[in-house]
């Protein structure tokens, strides 16, 4: 079992569709039990890092998340609360990967980043295997992680700045697998199959 | 890099899509959900969906269609037409939905942009304009193009962006249905205020005119609606074309 976590900031429904359309059976819940029990765990989210943040903290849910040892991807704004903090609203994050998430310069190009594009420079890892520069995954941010060492694949728009990130069981991508075709899918299925079997 | 977006809009009236030309004279086109797997197995970057049916039992329906739509579809997709409230955004991002398209609501009342925004995001919230050319500047339209409202669509667009709005999906009235080309003058000036992308609507009829929009006219992304239906233009061939012409954009394999 699956469970992606429920917050205010959760893009669920898209989430949970494209787990059904892969068969996986899953749950959407703010429950610490359940989350117990699942053997992976997707961090969906979408708007702000401070209400999102907040809305966490109102379920105790950042405590689980900073404490778990399931595999926990984390998706857009869900991979950004990984983080130390963020420019967004000066923003706590959960302090899971080290750094702080800055704004795109709207002075160089359009902000959000918005649609396809492609990653680079991939370490090797379960969640990236079989992956090129050739696949487009769907974007849409207007914050973004700099590049460190727990960067497994960076993006460049404006600047270089992390697509996949990881360290020890969290795994984070700063676009929407369950948006983004049959790339998307792939890697949400390489990301289940790593959590399923781990 | 960040590519260039190909978006089919669906004009969805009664549950069935449809097409008109300068916002008149519906035909048929087939049922959205089918048109709107078919659009993203064959590489549309994105989906448009504009409810254009004004009954009361609408909104209930359209949410159902969203349902639809998102378990089918694995691509980001749009939705408007008389969505009001953000209550009424919220059921439409709560059945699927990524992005709400506002259009005349927030021309009545533009503090539903900031507040659309502070709850969902701006990511979500596209700021849907429909300008038509009047002496010499662009004014914007509401009620699906019935009503003037007198306002110069430049000065609107710069307001809705920075309201809040993540995204402009600009149609010109005077080019909408009549597969004569966009309105490179438009989306050239509004592309020059703004800082947001744009995606350009009303006009497509030729590959050449899609090209023309992004190299001339500097937009983000083209929207199409009967092209696409009809089959007059498959969604391969036009990216094959963009690609020819040094423009990025995403190949599906």
């Amino acid at each position: 079992m699956i469970a992606i976590i429920n917050y205010e900031a959760g893009n669920l429904a898209s989430v949970s569709n494209a787990l059904s359309r892969l068969d996986v059976p899953h749950t959407i819940t703010n429950k610490e039990k359940e989350l117990d029990e699942a053997s992976g765990i997707i961090f969906p989210g979408v708007g702000h890092a401070r209400p999102a943040m907040e809305s966490l903290q109102a379920n105790g849910l950042d405590h689980w998340l900073k404490n778990t040892s399931k595999p926990v991807l984390g998706i857009c704004l869900g991979m950004q609360l990984l983080y130390d903090s963020s420019e967004e609203g000066d923003a706590s994050g959960l302090g899971i990967i080290p750094g702080r998430l800055r704004k795109f310069d709207a002075s160089l190009e359009k902000v959000p980043h918005m649609g396809w594009n492609t990653f680079s420079d991939m370490r090797d890892h379960p969640l990236l295997e079989g992956f090129s520069t050739d696949h487009y995954f769907y974007y849409v941010h207007s914050y973004y992680a700099p590049v460190n060492d727990f960067t497994i694949a960076s993006c460049r728009y404006i600047t270089n700045f992390a697509s996949v990130v990881a360290k020890d069981n969290f795994m984070g991508v700063q676009f929407h697998p369950e948006k983004s075709g049959k790339a998307g899918a792939q890697l949400l299925r390489q990301f289940l199959q790593y959590a399923l079997t781990s | 890099m960040l590519t260039k977006r190909i978006i089919p809009c669906l004009d969805i009236k009664d549950g069935r899509t449809v097409k008109g030309v300068n916002f008149e004279g519906l035909r048929d086109a087939g049922d959205p959900v089918e048109l709107a797997q078919r659009y993203s197995e064959e590489g549309a970057d994105e989906l448009v969906f504009l409810d254009i049916t004004a009954t009361k039992e609408k909104r209930k329906t359209l949410v159902d269609l969203v349902k639809k739509i998102s378990r089918r579809i694995d691509i980001p997709f749009t939705v408007g037409g008389g969505i009001g409230s953000v209550e009424e955004i919220a059921d439409i991002l709560h059945a699927g939905a990524d992005k709400v398209s506002l259009n005349s609501a927030i021309v009545r009342d533009p503090d539903l942009i900031n507040r659309a925004a502070r709850q969902f995001g701006s990511q979500c919230i596209v700021a849907a304009v429909d300008a038509k050319r009047t002496d010499g500047q662009w004014t914007v339209f509401i009620s699906g193009g019935s009503k003037n409202t007198g306002r110069d669509a430049l000065q609107w667009i710069t307001e809705a962006e920075r309201r809040g709005a993540g995204e402009i999906l600009l149609t010109s009235m005077d080019r909408d249905g009549t597969k004569s080309g966009f309105d490179l003058d438009l989306l050239s000036e509004v592309n020059q205020q703004v800082s947001i992308p744009v995606i350009a609507s009303g006009g497509a009829g030729t590959i050449a005119h899609c090209r023309d929009a992004i190299k001339l006219g500097h937009a983000d992304a083209v929207l199409a609606a009967s092209i696409f239906h009809f089959r007059e233009i498959e969604i391969s061939l036009l990216k094959e074309e963009l690609q020819r012409a040094q423009i990025p954009v995403r190949q599906t394999f």
